[in-house]
């Protein structure tokens, strides 16, 4: 089976420096790849690259088989790649269930598979908050919110786009011991519905108990790929992690 | 893709009057304060009702691209005189044409104007739009005081009908029922906007454009489709104004009272409704008015920009606002 | 010499000193947009209020144009840390600058033209000096006092300015806040008190632009709209915040500006700055010097 994401040698510079240099990235449909490197790694900026929100100057992304550079970040939203924001980006003015109506409106209606109108809407909304355990807060606004209440509604939004590929960014942060579970319990169980998941974060409990495979990012360079186990052992990436 | 805005659902959840009744309603109330004004009996209440409901217009149009979007124009004065000077050339070329056609005409001039402007700058952050649509009010003013055939410096002189065509009555009040339907036109579509796809598109573009992009939105669509909106009801308000004037040069078709009031007032009235800038005309549009007959002309004109620098900084979500805070 | 390279050359050279006055004019909002990110389209009312300043002080009591608008900078300097001081309560605080703090701009503008013409009439004003006439005769060229004047004026206050934000502790903390507010703190400075400092400045510079105006042309309170396009333009073109670069493109703008009246007739040239502001924004957003 081919890839359903493929990065090829991609690379990103802002102004003389160099953030993402010959990356190489491949994940198969269904996989769970966890994705690891110190802060400043380039990881975000993988991400945007891959999502459309920064442009890369060189290499190229396909997505289902397709290269996708030329596209707008909505338009790869529409084809089934969605992301959540590090730091959550909610939409303010907007109560929580109208927040998950944007993608369903925008990336779910507009792919012309299915039209989800009328009170389906509010239920599909109503059924996501459900799953991140927002429900009762549904007709309120992102103000109201607690950081980690944020990141599950930046988690929903993206999985309200019904997306093939799912990256979560950093979702856990912050968040305590039961709320990482949760979040794991949440992404895993999405995973068996079908949806490839990349997960990137820091911490290590989390991203062994998810990843099938494990991918490390040191200085805008892919210094390792493979099975997790493997990975955290290999030399290299215990000096990047450890220094010297 | 375009075909994707237009048929996304509806809102669904959003309560009250289904479009096409909520439009019924407004001719209704339309055709009452027309039959009121005329019931008044003098001119001058068509020329004073004129103008507030002209000011209902631009400030609803200036609320479909800032309010909705939060993308400032400050070039209304360009948009509104494209209006009116696409008026004054079809008077000169075309006289026999219905006042109605031209309304559409220098709507639609308006709106491509709207269109171009956006193409170039939406692509930038929203204060660069808001740079160049300054400016552009500038350059078309350059532009119509070059332009010879409309008059260029001197202005232009347009010889208003004594009679009103099918009604009857004086030709003002042709004007004023022509610019209140524009009026019912311009509310019912804001109105349609907010509860429609198109609305959760354009808040989700002013609360954070990149989580817009990311969830779908075509940001620069949505972008151009409010500025062509917006830019084509301001031309469309433009309009008829040669006729209402009968006497239109630069200096007063570009007047930056019209800028000022038109951005005043859905400030003033609140910019997250259709019913704010309605609130803010009436109330705004009806004071100047009243200053204007008690006072003077010169402090009527410090109104607007007075009380909506009060109101930005005191109230910001305007009149509307401050009562639905009540409300909860 | 035919007639037509004589007016070329004439067109050029008061382009150039024109341009030393426009960056006199931009300066400000170099400082505001450009280093602040506030976007302050008030800032040609604010100029032509320092003209009135002039005119007054000129008239009533006989002062030098020049003399009294570098008395009254540090009274421009007060207005304008108490104007950063509103907007930063009512919008940076509330993060609502581009929506309403845009339009509390734009109805200062509004404001002040129309006070203006409520204080003194829609008249075109102007002031007397020993260099509001003749020229400096150079034998090649005849320079007009009045254009050289304000051209040195602006060349100085550029000057001036960019060795302040680079050799004080202020200056560099100025230049810090556009960076990194972050940073800044960590200097132990308050943001938020070098932003208003920097927005005074900005204020002082266009108390003695607004002289530089004056002595140039007559002014009329409607007369500041012209200047919106041509500043923002100019720091648009010349990259947010880089005096250099801001320099390059006032005096590009002039010499446009002015080859433009000349050989198309003086009603064009308000369209010129459009027309560069439209094209930077499409081509080159980050300005000539960016990358």
């Amino acid at each position: 089976m081919s890839a359903l994401l493929h990065v090829q040698s991609l690379g990103k510079r802002f102004g003389g420096f160099t953030a993402l240099q010959d990356v190489e990235l491949e994940v198969q449909p269904g996989e769970r790849l966890g994705l690891i490197g110190p802060n400043g790694s380039g990881k975000s900026t993988l991400v945007n690259c891959i999502c459309g929100t920064l442009r890369n100057e060189m290499g190229s992304v396909s997505f289902g088989g397709t290269a996708i550079d030329g596209l707008t970040a909505h338009q790869r939203t529409r084809l089934g790649l969605a992301r959540s924001f590090q730091l959550p980006r909610p939409f303010g003015s907007l109560t929580l269930a109208e927040n998950l109506r944007i993608p369903i409106l925008f990336a779910v209606n507009a792919r012309g598979e299915r039209t989800v109108s009328g009170a389906a809407i509010e239920a599909r909304c109503l059924e996501l908050l459900g799953q991140v355990n927002l429900a009762d807060k549904a007709h309120r606004l992102p103000r109201d919110l607690t950081q980690i209440e944020m990141r599950k509604l930046e988690l929903a939004r993206a999985m309200a786009a019904d997306p093939k590929l799912l990256i979560a960014d950093e979702s856990m942060a912050g968040l305590s011991h039961a709320e990482v579970d949760e979040i794991l319990a949440l992404l895993i169980r999405l995973n068996g519905q079908g949806v490839t998941v990349i997960m990137i974060e820091h911490i290590m409990r989390a991203v062994m108990a998810f990843s099938q495979r494990l991918a490390v990012l040191v200085a805008g360079r892919k210094i390792a790929d493979g099975d997790p186990k493997e990975v955290v052992r290999n030399a290299e990436v215990v000096r990047a992690y450890l220094g010297e | 893709m375009a075909s994707s805005v237009a048929k996304a659902a509806e809102r669904g959840t959003a309560p009250g009057l289904g479009n096409a009744a909520f439009f019924g309603v407004l001719v209704i109330a339309a055709a009452a304060i027309f039959g009121a004004t005329r019931w008044f009996g003098n001119d001058y209440a068509f020329f004073a009702a004129y103008v507030v409901v002209q000011y209902i217009v631009l400030g609803t149009a200036w609320n479909i691209l800032g309010g909705y979007t939060g993308y400032v124009n400050f070039g209304i004065t360009a948009f509104f005189a494209i209006g009116a000077y696409s008026s004054v050339v079809l008077y000169k070329l075309t006289p026999w044409m219905p006042l109605p056609a031209m309304v559409a005409i220098g709507g639609v001039m308006a709106a491509l104007v709207g269109l171009g402007t956006g193409y170039l700058t939406l692509r930038l952050r929203g204060v660069f739009f808001s740079i160049a649509t300054l400016a552009l009010a500038v350059v078309v003013q350059t532009l119509i005081t070059n332009w010879d055939f409309v008059g260029g410096a001197r202005g232009a002189y347009v010889l208003r009908p004594k009679l009103a065509p099918l009604i009857g009555g004086g030709y003002i009040e042709y004007l004023f029922l022509v610019m209140l339907g524009l009026c019912v036109v311009a509310l019912a579509t804001a109105r349609a906007i907010e509860r429609s796809a198109l609305g959760f598109g354009f808040a989700a573009i002013r609360d954070d454009e990149a989580a817009a992009e990311a969830s779908g939105v075509p940001t620069l669509k949505l972008k151009l489709v409010a500025t062509a909106l917006s830019g084509g009801f301001m031309g469309m308000a433009g309009a008829p104004l040669p006729y209402y004037v009968t006497y239109l040069d630069p200096a007063s078709g570009f007047s930056l009272n019209y800028a000022v009031n038109a951005i005043a007032m859905p400030l003033i009235g609140g910019t997250s409704s259709w019913l704010g800038p309605v609130v803010g005309a009436v109330l705004v549009g009806g004071l100047q008015e009243y200053l204007r007959v008690t006072i003077s002309s010169a402090i009527n004109v410090l109104v607007a920009g007075v009380l909506m620098v009060v109101f930005v900084i005191v109230a910001p979500q305007g009149v509307v606002g401050l009562f639905q805070r009540k409300k909860r | 010499m035919d007639a037509s390279a004589d007016l070329l050359i004439n067109a050029v050279i008061s382009g150039l000193l024109l341009g030393g006055f426009y960056a006199a004019v931009s300066i400000g909002v170099a400082i505001s947009f450009g280093m602040l990110d506030i976007v302050n389209i008030a800032h040609p009312a604010v100029i032509l209020l320092g003209s009135y300043v002039a005119f007054i002080g000129n008239t009533v009591f006989g002062i030098d144009p020049i003399l009294s608008t570098v008395i009254l900078a540090p009274a421009f300097y007060l207005l304008g840390m108490a104007a950063y001081q509103i907007y930063y309560v009512a919008f940076e605080r509330r993060d609502d600058q581009s929506l309403r703090g845009l339009s509390f701009f734009f109805g200062i503008l509004f404001i002040a033209e129309v006070g203006l013409i409520l204080g003194f009439g829609v008249d075109y004003r102007s002031v007397q000096a020993w260099y509001t006439q003749g020229n400096l005769d150079l034998g090649v060229v005849e320079l007009p006092w009045r254009l050289l004047v304000p051209f040195l004026l602006g060349l100085a206050m550029v000057a001036g300015l960019q060795v302040f934000l680079s050799r004080t502790f202020v200056g560099r903390a100025v230049q810090a806040v556009a960076q990194d507010q972050g940073a800044l703190r960590l200097m132990a400075a308050n943001p938020v008190k070098i932003k208003r400092i920097a927005f005074g400045l900005s204020f002082a510079t266009a108390a003695v632009a607004g002289a530089a105006l004056i002595i140039i042309q007559p002014v009329e309170p409607s007369i500041g709209r012209e200047y919106i396009g041509r500043i923002f333009a100019i720091c648009v073109l010349g990259g947010l915040g880089s005096f250099p670069g801001m320099v390059i493109a006032a005096v590009a703008l002039g010499v446009i500006e002015s080859l433009t009246a000349t050989f198309f007739g003086p009603s064009w040239a308000p369209a010129v700055s459009f027309g560069v502001l439209l094209v930077t924004l499409a081509v080159r957003p980050n300005g000539i010097l960016g990358r």
